[in-house]
């Protein structure tokens, strides 16, 4: 026999009987799209995650406080190590830095007219904020550098917050009252959306220097300084990155009095939180295309299970083909012929229903998917494999059948 | 000239089971039939006759001595090189017609062509000849009918249609009629008698002793041996150089 009898023959039997061809490939075609839909789930999250980062621009340095293994320097404490004086002192004394934004934040209930809100974030922190953390005003201004001098009462929205306080009314000039402390909105964020776990759109701005007075009051403030949690260094020139890098951190250790092996600070950069995110995600697909790549695998434990009770069924046709003259490898070769075309057949409309089902996914639950074209090569390659893997040990089943049993067969 | 037999066996025989406990199918059993004979084989079950067809058949080999088909000792065969053999050399008739199942009636009988190795004939000449396979067997109206859809005894024609189509040294039918009506029975009969006349060689197992009297020789088996050899008188052109090698027991 040539090829394309074989085809031919393959043809005629998966036509023939649907029901059957149906549920043989049934298995791969799941399998080959859930491959695609988890792939391009997690395609699309890393997406997401990529395009919030850069936005924030490379020539950042972020100093977070930690607890050093010290831990009782200046400032030390339960919230690590870094004061607000750090922050003039490192713009001051540290080359190539352009500007230093604090951030300093605490948890208090929001009133507006008719609305209270609790538990909403109240960040504090100074005027080149917006720039920084790559985030526009929508209406009104963001506070000034007097502004965080003069302590001024003011706050600014996140888009999210300016809605839930506000409605579709105009917040400019109004009044919301945090904790106890009265504020006088005077500008609304631009949506930003989630970046790292912090959603910047449900946040209340206000200059640093109130939150120190009226929400987080700290008694030692006069002798060791305002702690803060964030400082976000912005570099002149990124190339000399990893140089002034060196220089916060000696720098700050030095006025901290603390070692280099127990600092109570820790600086990162852009591209650490990016390689941390990507790490994160990258194991999560990871994850995903395993537990995809098995169910490919019970597929095609599904093809030989149906392949094996067609061999059984079938007994009586390979009788009749052998006594007019198939050889075993004849017979060998129309199984794994059917087989194959099945788990392409399958793996094509896996294909197709993945595409389909990541789009349905994607519109329904408002979750970015982006169909990756490397997992469509992928799946269906695996699913070409899996076809000959589990088809040929029936194949070969039928092929060792004997001629004279078989057409006794019933 | 003597003429060369078509089928030859010399001490055939078919032992089963290689312990201590042997079941003896054939013993010893020599037959030749000449070219363009028709011969019945008749027995009890349990007599051997299928195995003697299966044998005769290449569905199997024999445990001892040899059987020699159309000149060629087959006896030592591997499955591969019987399997062309019956393909090239046997058309085989059951009781049952074993036509594939979902096929149609051209299909069913193309597809000893699609397993011929020698002189491949390309899927118009191997549909061509199938259908005059068809036509020869009066069934040119149902070349696209599906088994289900045939009766029994167009059935059967379509496959002695299938046994005809790669030209065979041989036929063999295993209860050809025993699954018809009289009628339908009767006129495969006439089919079967029709290739006798056409020169074909038939070697047919029956129960039925007036089906097997319309045959020129019948073979009695009884416990794997040759019984008794009847001349039925049945005049044909090949009948002269026919002759029995049967050992006594």
């Amino acid at each position: 026999m040539n090829l394309s009898e074989f085809l031919r023959l393959a043809r005629d039997s998966i036509l023939s009987n649907k029901l059957r061809t149906l549920l043989t490939m049934l298995g791969v075609i799941i399998g080959v799209a859930s491959v695609i839909v988890m792939i391009s789930i997690s395609a699309g999250t890393e997406a997401t995650i990529e395009d919030q980062i850069t936005g924030l621009g490379s020539n950042l340095v972020y100093v977070n406080a930690s607890f050093g293994r010290g831990g009782f320097g200046p400032g030390g404490g339960d919230s690590g190590g870094l004061v607000y004086d750090d922050a003039a002192a490192i713009a001051e004394q540290v080359a190539n830095v352009a500007a230093v934004v604090v951030e300093q934040g605490s948890s208090e209930t929001v009133k507006a007219a008719n609305v209270a809100l609790d538990g909403v974030t109240v960040q504090g922190s100074t005027a080149g904020f917006p720039s920084v953390r790559d985030i526009t005003i929508a209406q009104g201004r963001f506070f000034t550098d007097k502004d965080v001098e003069r302590k001024a009462k003011v706050a600014v929205l996140g888009a999210t917050l300016a809605t839930e306080l506000f409605g579709e009314g105009d917040p400019i000039g109004e009044v919301v009252t945090v904790g106890t402390t009265k504020l006088t909105v005077i500008g609304t964020f631009e949506p930003r959306g989630t970046v790292s776990g912090v959603d910047f759109d449900a946040q209340l701005y206000t200059p640093v220097t109130v939150v120190f007075q009226k929400f987080i009051p700290n008694q030692f403030a006069r002798i060791i300084g305002d702690r803060v949690r964030m400082l976000i260094v912005e570099v002149e020139d990124p190339s000399l990155m990893t140089h002034t890098i060196e220089q916060i951190t000696l720098f700050l250790a030095k006025r901290h009095g603390v070692s280099l092996d127990s600092l109570d600070f820790s600086v990162t950069t852009q591209q650490d939180i990016i390689q941390t995110q990507e790490s994160t995600t990258a194991a999560f697909r990871n994850l995903l295309a395993w537990v995809a790549g098995v169910s490919l695998i019970v597929g095609g434990i599904g093809i030989m299970n149906i392949m094996l009770v067609s061999v059984t069924e079938r007994t009586r046709e390979i009788g009749i083909r052998q006594s007019i003259g198939a050889t075993p490898n004849d017979i060998r070769f129309q199984f794994l012929t059917e087989a194959i075309l099945l788990s392409l057949f399958g793996g094509l409309i896996g294909v197709v229903a993945g595409i389909a089902a990541a789009w349905i996914f994607g519109t329904a639950s408002g979750m970015r998917t982006v169909v990756v074209g490397s997992s469509i090569f992928f799946s269906f390659l695996s699913a070409a494999a899996v076809g000959i893997f589990f088809g040929y040990y029936p194949a070969n089943k039928a092929a060792q059948l004997d001629p004279i049993e078989a057409l006794r067969h019933e | 000239m003597i003429p060369v037999p078509i089928i030859e066996t010399q001490d055939v025989s078919k032992i089963y089971g290689m312990g201590e406990i042997q079941v003896i199918a054939l013993d010893r059993v020599s037959i030749r039939i000449q070219a363009g004979e028709f011969v019945a084989v008749m027995g009890p079950s349990g007599s051997g006759k299928s195995t003697l067809m299966n044998i005769l058949g290449c569905l199997d080999r024999p445990s001892e001595g040899h059987y020699i088909l159309d000149g060629v000792d087959v006896s030592e065969m591997d499955r591969v090189h019987l399997a062309g053999i019956r393909n090239t050399h046997i058309g085989f008739v059951f009781q049952s017609y074993n036509l594939l199942s979902r096929t149609s009636a051209l299909k069913n009988v193309m597809a000893p062509l699609i397993y011929k190795r020698k002189n491949k004939l390309s899927h118009e000449q191997q549909s061509g000849l199938a259908e005059q396979a068809l036509v020869k067997v009066g069934l040119a109206d149902r070349l696209h009918h599906m088994p289900q859809e045939l009766s029994g005894g167009q059935s059967q024609r379509v496959a002695i249609a299938r046994a005809l189509v790669n030209d065979p040294v041989l036929i063999l039918a295993d209860e050809p009629t025993g699954n018809l009506d009289s009628k339908s029975g009767e006129e495969i009969m006439e089919l079967l008698h029709d290739l006798h006349q056409q020169g074909r060689t038939i070697v047919m197992v029956t129960h039925d002793p007036e089906i097997a009297a319309h045959t020129q020789r019948t073979i009695h088996l009884l416990d794997g041996h040759i019984d008794q050899v009847i001349e039925n008188g049945f005049k044909q052109k090949a009948v002269a150089a026919e002759e029995l090698g049967h050992e006594p027991v």
